[in-house]
């Protein structure tokens, strides 16, 4: 760093402060902007600083609003104006003046102008729509500098829906024979496909004419595009692979002029930006990967100037080698570079070769090794931040054996740590980390103590709620899991002997859960000293009210026996009147339910072991208060979004079609609502809110006061795979170099002569041998003995074979929280609140699979399996597909029930020397199944076969028909799965993995598939009524114009019968130049679509409950009509 | 009756004890926003410039960022990054973001990132905006950027654009800036 600093030093003498007064008295000592920044200058405090401040804007009001100020003097105060808002003070009525300026001032009045505007507002601001008009004047300036000035604004913000109005322009300046104004037109364009990809699809080709461009700095701005559109579709742009690679060549060989240079290095930020593009293509891709090869070896060669640019680049190259498919070579010379990262003494770029690090250690997990003794140094590091990416390194290689150093060294740094993010972030790891490979009891309950404690009130909530899930749910040991309660008891009742007061409250809230469901494990612990425990709590002044529900729960749950009963008794008394209502209403329950013990004993039984609690969402138990309730006269619920809806109408002009077909308003609440109540459940599936609120699952748990656990329907199982990752540790990539890298020979000999080395570093060695225990095939780096083969401890039971693949981004808390949605049933009296409660439908799952505890086998200390994650792309059933796989893939046919219906192609996802598994997808009345055909190609039998997938927008669920344990040797099987849409996306992206055993070996294979949103789609029969009822409900929309298809007589009608051919759209009627077509996702998830003729174009209107689905359906019509 | 299952889920979070979180909540930058689907991929969030006394000479927000959290944000900043000496990397971690700075004698030059840019090029490319900067300025002083905030800031725009390195070619980053001045000069 030094070094560095010094040279600005002297590069820059002059940055050397206020010492040029001369500039200061130049500008003007008599302008208000001199007075202002003189003003700031002198500033010594806040306070002097908003009077001055408060002063100017005071000042600034006058003069914008007068009439007679000049342009120029505009343009001094929009400056002035800049300032105030850069010192946090608002200055908002000068936005006006500011797209005032930019219309009317001249050249350098109308930049500032344009510049304040996008200083001052943000990209939805509504005042935004008066700079159209002034942006489309100025594109179409003669002067280039105006159009530059337009340029330069559109490409910051523009409103999107004024997109259109200005888009062809845009597209003009592509062509322009200046490089400033092509250049400026591509950054324009990109800045539009950020905010509506659907609007420049059509220039695509014109994307291409750019990256050929023979200027690079109109080539360096289209490679943001194509960064992004890659991002969005890596699969679109395979072709380009050798265009880029070609770019890059020249570019690293030095052929751009000279200007591109920095510090001699050849245009390094385009370079990098070229690096993370061929990172994305190569990823999975071996064909694309090779392509590569070359290029990347050239631009590790090259980098060898000392300079901080070229270890910039050196990173990004050695990032793109580690991301795509793997060339042993190639990584032999990354691993080396990262090497000489690491152990350099500057430490940026030890900073940044840690990061390096970090990023492959999953791949290389020898590269650790090699590096052990640096990183055991790292951990000590002054520098906060080294330690911190050293953790982070170390969180990556955890494993059974090394977990508990790790935790020691995350905890210490925690101890020290201030900053709250840091904690939060870093105490969530910890507790991962625990839960996945605790060697025992013990450790993990003080573990656990110790992240709430250090947590605080800031930990996440699912930290707490997976804690109590594992304590409830227990693994598949009885006996273990009675330990592990009793520690957990004896643990806290410990601590609540001790200072409670400094407990955070989640902490306490873990502890009242733990003891009022576990503490009758100890036998010989009386209840009554427990309830006295919990009752002190209660008496703490900082203890929230949440806190004391979650207390009198707990002794709800406890008090049996005499002590405890008149314990419970004072307690009530002091809440009976609480202000706060779920207290009170605890403290009701805790004194009824005390007193009679049947019911209590019924309520809140002792042992709940798994089961598991099925929610009604579309609370159907309520229809008989429903029904009471509208017969009284209640309103009809209307969702939210139909409410504001309806509001907004009334307030607008009504630019809905159909209204006319429109003869009664029917509420479908309201007429079945009175009638019947079933029929009332009944229609609340159809109706937009419930398909809505199934689909959001996971946030939409309900509370149900006395129950244990509630769940959403996918609500917690979104547990990721804790084996997957341990996979990703353990095992090599097939093409590493199977040679021991030269760094572990340097360990291994460190090891054979530890007497030699003197003490502190022996303790380094001692920490070395801990921590990257496990990490290598050969045990020489092991100090402390054979590395012995431990099981990850707590294995969870599995609920569903689908559990792993609901990868839901938010995990559903915890019900342990005994909040009451009693309260909001009106009902005041306790015990007829209870008594709700059967209503409840309680429904146990699927008992724990076997096959699912395949998932749970420990893959830590097996040997290397054959994992490759070749990816096959499966592109959409309109294109054929592109590969054909590597290896002859067996004969297979479909199941004879599913040979009807249509299908895809059968493609091969994954194989290897002993297994193949190809796939395709069937498109079923009301859902998609995936078939998926196993071959197995060895000379042993496959066991304990399981599929998982992670997908966040699919629900993948196995067909029970065909479950699938063991193949034997060189025989097929198929299983099926059932997958229905939980979020629309254009493509269907799962990513797989297979695990099985074969002869006694667990291994695992991971694979992708992907599939379009029109797979899913069905025609949906509906009559034109039926389409004006929907069409109101629906408040997810989006519209566009499309192209019409003109070849027949009614291009309309031939349009809407190409999408229904191609889509499986159902044509409801057309009348003149207007059509509605409607369609669904295989469940009940409609979308109405809507189209009229305009001016040789169809303009399409798309309207649906589910969020994203207009948009995504949008850009399939869109494709099918462009492909005919 | 939907209107409690689907306001459950606020009611729950309410209740779960967000409020006590929220009393300790920073200010935080929101993630990148997602518009129509697509992801905004902003790897730089902001680029300040600030003196040794903490004063802003100059800030530029390239992800939504409320005018009223900005002084916190960048008091914040600041701290983190005097509070480093030589020997430390020019990197902070900030919440869920990383700082990268570079000292120009008293004046600070301060970018923010998300974890996942490569913080080297950063550091380069503040560089490269000072040696610009210097260019233009011919010897640029922490004056020269008080009273010509204007210009600074169209020779930025110039650079970064929504969070992304757009030119890194001096002179034609200067271009439009140059022929603005030639026309109001003459």
């Amino acid at each position: 760093m030094s070094d560095v600093v010094e040279k600005t030093l002297t590069a820059l003498p002059s940055l050397l402060s206020l010492d040029s007064q001369t500039v200061a008295t130049k500008l003007s000592s008599t302008s208000k902007l001199g007075a202002l920044i003189r003003g700031i200058t002198e500033l010594r405090s806040k306070h002097e600083e908003e009077k001055l401040i408060q002063r100017e804007l005071a000042s600034l009001k006058d003069q914008v609003s007068s009439p007679h100020t000049s342009m120029r003097q505009m343009k001094e105060a929009m400056v002035r104006a800049i300032y105030c808002e850069m010192l946090g003070y608002e200055a908002s009525f000068s936005y006006i003046h500011a797209i005032k300026l930019a219309q009317q001032g001249s050249i350098l009045d109308k930049r500032v102008g344009y510049l304040a505007v996008c200083l001052f507002l943000k990209e939805n601001h509504e005042l935004l729509l008066l700079l159209v008009n002034t942006v489309l004047k100025d594109l179409q300036s003669t002067n280039l500098i105006e159009v530059c000035m337009a340029l330069t604004v559109v490409s910051q913000m523009f409103p999107k829906d004024m997109i259109p109005a200005i888009l062809p322009l845009v597209e003009e300046k592509l062509n322009h024979s200046k490089e400033i104004i092509r250049r400026k037109a591509v950054l324009a364009l990109y800045k539009f496909y950020v905010m509506a990809p659907n609007q420049v699809q059509h220039i695509h080709n014109k994307f291409r004419k750019a990256l050929c461009d023979k200027d690079p700095g109109v080539m360096f701005a289209s490679l943001h595009i194509y960064l992004q559109m890659i991002k969005d579709n890596p699969e679109g742009y395979k072709d380009l692979t050798g265009s880029f690679v070609t770019i890059l060549k020249q570019v690293v060989s030095g052929k751009l002029p000279m200007d591109f240079n920095y510090h001699t290095v050849p245009a390094p930020w385009l370079q990098i930006q070229l690096l993370r593009i061929l990172s994305i293509l190569g990823k999975n891709d071996k064909h694309s990967s090779e392509i590569m090869y070359e290029v990347l070896d050239e631009s590790l060669k090259r980098a060898e100037i000392n300079h901080n640019i070229t270890y910039a680049i050196l990173y990004e190259c050695v990032k793109c080698i580690y991301t795509i498919y793997p060339n042993s070579d190639l990584h032999e010379k990354a691993a080396k570079c990262i090497g000489n990262f690491v152990i350099s003494s500057k430490i940026n770029l030890k900073y940044l070769g840690l990061k390096a690090l970090t990023f492959v250690i999953q791949q290389d997990p020898k590269l650790a090794l090699q590096h052990q003794m640096t990183i055991i140094e790292c951990l000590d590091h002054p520098d906060i931040l080294i330690k911190r990416e050293t953790l982070e390194l170390l969180f990556r290689i955890t494993n059974a054996q090394n977990v508990t150093v790790i935790v020691e060294k995350m905890l210490e740094f925690l101890h020290q740590s201030k900053d709250d993010y840091t904690t939060i972030d870093l105490v969530g790891k910890v507790a991962e980390i625990a839960e996945k490979y605790a060697p025992e009891n013990k450790w993990f309950i003080e573990t656990m103590n110790t992240v709430f404690s250090l947590g605080g009130d800031m930990i996440q909530a699912d930290i707490p709620n997976s804690f109590l899930k594992l304590l409830s749910e227990g693994f598949d040991n009885e006996e273990e899991n009675k330990k592990l309660r009793l520690f957990a008891v004896d643990s806290y009742v410990s601590l609540l002997e001790g200072e409670t007061r400094k407990l955070p409250q989640r902490f306490l809230q873990v502890i009242a859960w733990v003891l009022g469901e576990y503490s009758h494990l100890r036998t010989d612990l009386d209840p009554a000293k427990v309830m006295t425990l919990l009752s002190k709590l209660l008496d703490i002044r900082q203890i929230s009210s949440e806190t004391k529900t979650w207390v009198l729960m707990a002794m709800t749950k406890l008090c049996s026996g005499e002590a405890s009963i008149s314990k419970a008794q004072s307690v009530c008394e002091d809440y009976r009147s609480s202000s706060d209502t779920v207290l009170r209403q605890r403290a009701h329950e805790l004194q009824l339910l005390s007193q009679d013990p049947a019911l209590r004993g019924q309520l809140l039984p002792l042992h709940r072991g798994s089961e598991t609690l099925e929610v009604d969402f579309s609370l159907s138990f309520l229809d008989a208060f429903v029904s009471e309730a509208l017969a009284a006269g209640a309103a009809p619920y209307k969702p939210p979004h139909q409410r504001h809806e309806e509001l907004a109408q009334e307030k607008a002009l009504s630019l809905e079609p159909y209204e006319l077909s429109l003869p009664i308003n029917m509420s479908s609440y309201s007429v079945s609502g009175r009638q019947s109540p079933t029929l009332m459940s009944g229609s609340s599936g159809l109706s937009g809110d419930s398909t809505e609120l199934s689909a959001k699952g996971s946030s939409a748990t309900l509370k149900l006061e006395g129950v244990k656990r509630v769940w959403g329907k996918e609500g917690y199982l979104s547990k990721e795979d804790p084996v997957e990752e341990v996979a990703q540790v353990e095992t090599l990539s097939p093409l590493s170099s199977p040679n021991q890298p030269p760094g572990a020979g340097r360990t291994l000999s460190n090891a054979a002569a530890p007497s030699e080395t003197p003490e502190p570093q022996q303790e380094k060695l001692q920490l070395a041998s801990s921590l990257f225990v496990g990490l290598s095939l050969q045990t020489s780096v092991c100090l402390m003995g054979q590395p012995e083969p431990t099981a990850q401890r707590f294995r969870r039971k599995a609920k569903t074979p689908n559990s792993s693949s609901s990868a839901l981004p938010e995990r559903v808390s915890v019900a342990p929280v005994p909040t009451s949605s009693v309260d909001n049933m009106l009902s005041h009296d306790p015990l007829e609140a209870t008594s709700m409660l059967p209503e409840v439908t309680h429904e146990t799952i699927l008992p724990p699979n076997t096959e699912v505890n395949a998932l749970l086998i420990d893959t830590a200390n097996s040997s290397p399996s054959p994992s490759n994650g070749v990816e096959i792309p499966f592109e959409t059933s309109e294109n054929e597909i592109a590969k054909t796989p590597k290896h002859e893939c067996p004969v297979r046919s479909l199941p004879p029930d599913l040979l009807g219906l249509p299908h895809t192609k059968i493609t091969s996802l994954c194989s290897s020397q002993t297994l193949d598994v190809s796939a395709c997808h069937v498109e079923k009345d009301d859902s998609v199944s995936l078939l998926i055909f196993t071959s197995n190609l060895s000379d042993s039998d496959m066991e304990n076969i399981h599929f998982s997938f992670s997908t966040e927008q699919l629900q993948v669920s196995l067909s029970s028909e065909r479950p699938l344990h063991e193949i034997l040797k060189h025989s097929n099987a198929v299983c099926e799965y059932s997958l229905t849409v939980h979020a629309p996306a254009i493509h269907f992206q799962m990513v797989g993995t297979l695990s099985y055993e074969s002869s006694s070996q667990s291994r695992e294979m991971e694979f992708s598939y992907k599939l379009p949103l029109s797979s899913f789609i069905r025609p949906l029969v509906i009559s034109t009524e039926q389409y004006g009822t929907h069409w109101l409900d629906f408040s997810n929309d989006t519209k566009q114009n499309l192209a019409l298809v003109s070849e027949g007589q009614d291009p309309l009608t031939d349009t809407l019968n190409i999408l229904k051919r191609k889509l499986g759209l159902h044509v409801v009627e057309v009348i003149g130049l207007e059509g509605i077509a409607a369609c669904r996702l295989a469940q009940d998830q409609p979308c109405l679509l809507h189209c009229r003729v305009n001016a040789g174009t169809l303009a399409v209107w798309l309207r649906s409950p589910v969020p994203k689905l207009p948009d995504c359906l949008l850009y399939h019509c869109q494709r099918v009509l462009e492909e005919t | 009756m939907g209107s409690e299952a689907g306001e459950g889920g606020e009611l729950e979070r309410s209740m779960t004890g967000a409020a006590l979180a929220d009393a300790n909540a920073i200010p935080r930058c929101p993630g990148p926003t997602s518009v129509s689907g697509a992801l905004v991929s902003e790897m730089i969030r902001f680029l300040l410039m600030v003196n040794r006394q903490g004063q802003t000479r100059l800030s530029r927000y390239y992800s939504d960022v409320e005018l009223r959290l900005r002084q916190s944000l960048e008091a914040e900043v600041v701290y983190r990054c005097l509070s480093r000496t030589k020997d430390q990397c020019s990197f902070v971690e900030y919440q869920d973001y990383k700082l990268v700075y570079r000292q120009y004698a008293g004046l600070f030059i301060v970018v923010g990132v998300t974890d996942d840019e490569n913080e080297l090029s950063i550091f380069e490319m503040i560089h490269n905006f000072v040696e610009v900067l210097d260019k233009y300025f011919s010897r640029v002083s922490e004056l020269d950027i008080m009273f010509n905030l204007d210009r600074v800031h169209i020779i930025l725009d110039e650079m970064i654009q929504n969070g992304n390195i757009v030119e890194t070619n001096r002179s034609r980053i200067l271009a439009p800036l140059s022929a603005i001045d030639k026309i109001c000069d003459g």
